[in-house]
């Protein structure tokens, strides 16, 4: 047998600025000194770290709402998004719980068709539980998932009138990609395979009683990929997952949540006997492209709306303590449990001059609560405008910024500090450019991407 | 096929094409009037309208500043210009048009068949008839100002939602093609300062603008388009707005297409004026409704009206219309606001005296099964419906209702009648005056019915 190729794995530095990508799109940022000390574990203890946390737990205050209250994710409006947040702010398991925001967007289901804080909460305990576990596994916990089952009309699927909605998007959007090697027929045949779940409504509290109903399965023998069988539900999953064309769709689809450029063919070929030798498993491949040369080298990306709101509380160290992330999350283009669509956000979406205003908002609710008032700051800032710049750095915990984002912030600070003719202008400017360079820092595009 | 890896997210293709922004655009002074409904001017339009976050795409490197111009000098106003309007997820055309009088309807529909008496027969086919939601297009129809395409697609249908919609945007059964068809034509036609030629009255570029190299751009509904901060005020707070626009390029692309995109934000927000009032002039009500639809269409017609140089317009109808279950209801509201949307656009465009310059295309990516399923709702289809609307349409059909005895293939959808490429390669040749075999490929195998009056 032929040696499987190795996956290429990154040797050059480790330093503060290869550890903040990592923590950012492996997670939700650093906190403060936290980039420094992943630096010094260096790439291989840093990743085995990620993919090995101690056991869960969430660090630091709880969350509220304005006022203080508590949340109630499953009832009251925005507190849902609200808490899964706070998850993001305070897990002491960054990738689990990036890789739970991956499988929300991988099998996106919108409480907009499933109308049920509740069932979307317990689908969202189902991707954490299978975060880094083994991608057939999750897909079987998926297809009978209550917020799925209704999603895509798992539950209106039975013998006597099949529902195609799941079957296709089953292999359409979670294993195979469209033209991934499956035929109109497939869709009908898996469609009739995965008959047989369904559930009541109880008036006053909604869909309740998810089970599988022996009674409404076509027990016929189907025939998918070719291959005839009296299939159920969990064989329909089975062969979707063993379908050749899946090891590439998966393949492409988990590195392009980590890597913004496709991965080289010698690689893609490497992961994908990875992924297979392993049976399915999630974890080595999530390990291999965090190792990956391309992954540190290659170009920024984009900071996904929400992770750049729970690095600027991580980096604060501030809890979510108002609802205004719920609504502020429909501006910047990422309101948790609504994705657009079955195929999940899409970073085009994410942004223009819409979203980026969204960006903008998200960044004045971060700093706000801080911002020096310049009646009581009067004359304490020094009229420097280096000075300005790193103090406004220092507020974000630091983060890597390049020499031209420096040149256009200092232009900025100087020409603004230059304005102040009279003395009460220069007791107070350095104050308003000390807030203003802040919100400049936070939505620069060194700021904005990782 | 191969699976490109960018079939399950959109993305790429519109990634690129963000234009870069000028800067020194000219700031509303102190006491410039302020517009007035159907009094509005070109040019202080043209700055509300870049100022209405307006989102420049394309190739071109001009200056943002540069498009200001480039719209001020563009062709006259009495271009033809193409509004599409795209109902999102395969409509069902045999609720749209039912075949009441045909005996199979209500075997294969035991739930779903609307009842004869239910809508207006349609005149060019007894056998159909309107759903009554769309009594207002029936109206129209009876004015001669609807073409209705009552079966049609493609053969070998693609079901599969983005597949089948990426088709009709890029006018080929293609999946690498990266060009929407409007996009193409565009190209050729349009013009390298003229963001306004292709136009997406939405958040974000439509894929069928797409373009290769001219600008094309997207506004945005209406917003408060303010970016304050919290202790920054006075000569600090404008540089700091202005600063937004001072991000250098980056050799890096990621980084790269945050600065351009806040400095196309930087200049755009210098410009706003705080208008909000939403009120275009219109001389005719349109629906009201928290969906942004009426209100962009009535938008439409004062920027037409205002001698904007719109040439190809790209609008989504409200409504979801992948109805696999409890579809009477869902499909009835949204082909409601649709169709009083619509014709009030077109009373609107009447009564402004610009009815002659605009069409209006329906469409969706295909139509729904023949039978329904048993979730009170329908599957994918393969052909469904199409209309042009207007003054200058021919006002018939345009390929026929095939029946259900034998329009059904064997899969239980409708068979196509018409191909949509037939109907791009018309549209641009009778409505544009373009050479469709330089847009559309293999446009040499479809047939060109006459669409016009």
């Amino acid at each position: 047998m032929v040696a499987a190729a190795q996956v290429p794995v990154y040797h050059g530095p480790f330093g503060r600025k290869e550890a903040e990508r990592l923590l950012w799109r492996a997670g939700f940022g650093p906190k403060p000194g936290e980039a420094k000390e992943v630096a010094r574990k260096g790439l291989k203890r840093a990743v085995d770290d990620l993919l090995h946390p101690p056991s869960a737990r969430l660090v630091g205050r709880t969350p509220t709402a304005d006022g203080g209250e508590p949340l109630s994710p499953r009832d009251a409006w925005g507190h849902d998004h609200l808490w899964w947040l706070d998850r993001m702010v305070r897990s002491n398991q960054p990738l689990v719980e990036r890789m739970t925001l991956i499988w929300h967007d991988w099998f996106a289901t919108s409480n907009a068709g499933v109308g049920s804080q509740k069932w979307m909460l317990t689908q969202n305990s189902l991707f954490r539980k299978h975060a880094l576990g083994n991608f057939e596994s999750l897909l079987i916990a998926v297809t009978h998932d209550p917020a799925m089952l209704i999603w895509l009309n798992g539950r209106d699927n039975t013998k006597w009138s099949p529902n195609e909605n799941y079957a296709r998007e089953l292999m359409e959007i979670f294993t195979l990609g469209a033209g991934g090697g499956y035929t109109e027929d497939d869709v009908r045949e898996q469609a009739r395979a995965l008959t047989g779940w369904r559930n009541d409504w109880k008036d006053g509290v909604g869909d309740v009683n998810f089970r599988y109903d022996a009674t409404r399965h076509d027990n016929g023998v189907k025939v998918v990929f070719g291959k005839s069988g009296n299939f159920g539900w969990k064989d329909a999953c089975r062969l979707s997952v063993q379908h050749p064309p899946h090891l590439t769709y998966f393949v492409r689809r988990l590195w392009s949540y980590f890597v913004p450029t496709p991965p080289p063919t010698a690689t893609e070929s490497a992961l994908k006997a990875l992924y297979k030798r392993s049976g399915h498993e999630i974890a080595p491949v999530v390990g291999a492209i965090l190792r990956h040369p391309r992954f540190y080298t290659g170009p920024a990306m984009l900071k996904p709306p929400v992770v750049q709101v729970a690095g600027m509380l991580r980096a604060r160290g501030r809890p979510v303590d108002t609802g205004a992330w719920a609504w502020i999350s429909e501006i910047d283009g990422q309101r948790l449990f609504y994705p657009p669509n079955v195929a999940g956000w899409s970073e085009d979406r994410w942004l223009d001059t819409s979203t980026f205003r969204g960006r903008w908002i998200a960044a004045n609710y971060a700093a706000r609560k801080y911002a020096l008032d310049p009646g009581a700051s009067s004359g304490k800032l020094p009229l420097d405008a280096q000075e300005l710049l790193s103090r406004a750095l220092d507020f974000w915990g630091n983060p890597g910024l390049k020499r031209d984002t420096r040149t256009a912030l200092l232009g900025f600070a100087t020409s603004a500090l230059a304005d102040a003719d009279q003395a009460w202008k220069k007791d107070q400017y350095p104050v308003l450019v000390l807030n203003a360079l802040r919100m400049l820092v936070a939505v620069s595009p060194d700021y904005q991407t990782c | 096929m191969s699976c490109s890896c960018n079939e399950f997210s959109r993305a790429a293709v519109l990634r690129r094409s963000v234009a870069e922004a000028g800067r020194g655009l000219p700031v509303i002074e102190a006491g410039m009037p302020l517009p007035a409904g159907s009094g509005l001017s070109r040019r202080t339009f043209l700055t509300r309208t870049a100022g209405l976050a307006l989102s420049v795409y394309g190739a071109s490197k001009l200056p943002l500043g540069l498009f200001e111009e480039g719209i001020a000098r563009a062709a006259a106003p009495t271009d033809p210009v193409l509004v599409s309007i795209f109902l999102d997820g395969g409509a069902d055309s045999l609720s749209m048009l039912y075949p009441a009088g045909d005996a199979q309807y209500a075997g294969l529909r035991p739930h779903l068949a609307l009842a004869p008496e239910a809508g207006e027969p349609f005149a060019e086919d007894a056998s159909l008839h309107w759903h009554p939601s769309l009594a207002p297009l029936a109206e129209l129809h009876g004015e001669g100002k609807v073409s209705v395409l009552p079966a049609v697609g493609y053969t070998n249908a693609d079901q599969s939602h983005f597949t089948s919609r990426h088709y009709w945007e890029v006018g080929a059964t293609d999946a690498h093609l990266r060009t929407g068809w409007l996009g193409r034509y565009l190209d050729l036609a349009g013009t390298s300062d003229n963001p306004l030629q292709g136009l997406a009255l939405s958040d974000s570029l439509h894929p069928a603008l797409a373009s290769a190299s001219v600008p094309i751009a997207a506004v945005s509904r209406v917003d408060d388009y303010a970016f304050w901060a919290q202790g920054v005020w006075g000569e600090p707070e404008t540089r700091m707005l202005d600063a937004i626009g001072s991000f250098a390029p980056s050799s890096d692309p990621g980084r790269a297409q945050v600065a351009e995109v806040a400095a196309q934000v930087a200049s755009l927000r210098g410009q706003l004026l705080p208008f909000d009032d939403g009120n275009w002039g219109s001389p005719v009500t349109y629906p009201t409704s928290s969906d942004p639809f009426p209100s962009r269409l009535a938008g439409l017609a004062a920027m037409i009206a205002a001698g904007l140089p719109l040439r190809c317009v790209t609008v989504s109808a409200p409504g979801m219309y992948d109805t696999h279950a409890d579809q009477a209801t869902d499909l009835g509201n949204a082909l409601a606001l649709t169709a009083g949307s619509l014709s009030a656009f077109q009373r609107d465009l009447e009564a402004r005296g610009l009815s002659d310059r605009v069409i209006v295309h329906v469409w969706s990516e295909f139509g729904r099964r023949g039978e329904e399923n048993g979730s009170l709702g329908t599957d994918h289809g393969a052909a469904g419906m199409g209309f042009l609307i207007g003054s200058q349409v021919k006002g018939q059909m345009l390929g026929e209702f095939p029946g259900l005895a034998s329009g059904l293939d064997d899969e239980g959808n409708l068979k196509a009648t018409f191909d949509f490429r037939s109907l791009y390669c018309s549209l641009l040749e009778q409505w544009f005056n373009a050479d469709a075999a330089a847009i559309i490929p293999n446009a040499a195998s479809f047939d060109r019915p006459s669409l016009l009056k």
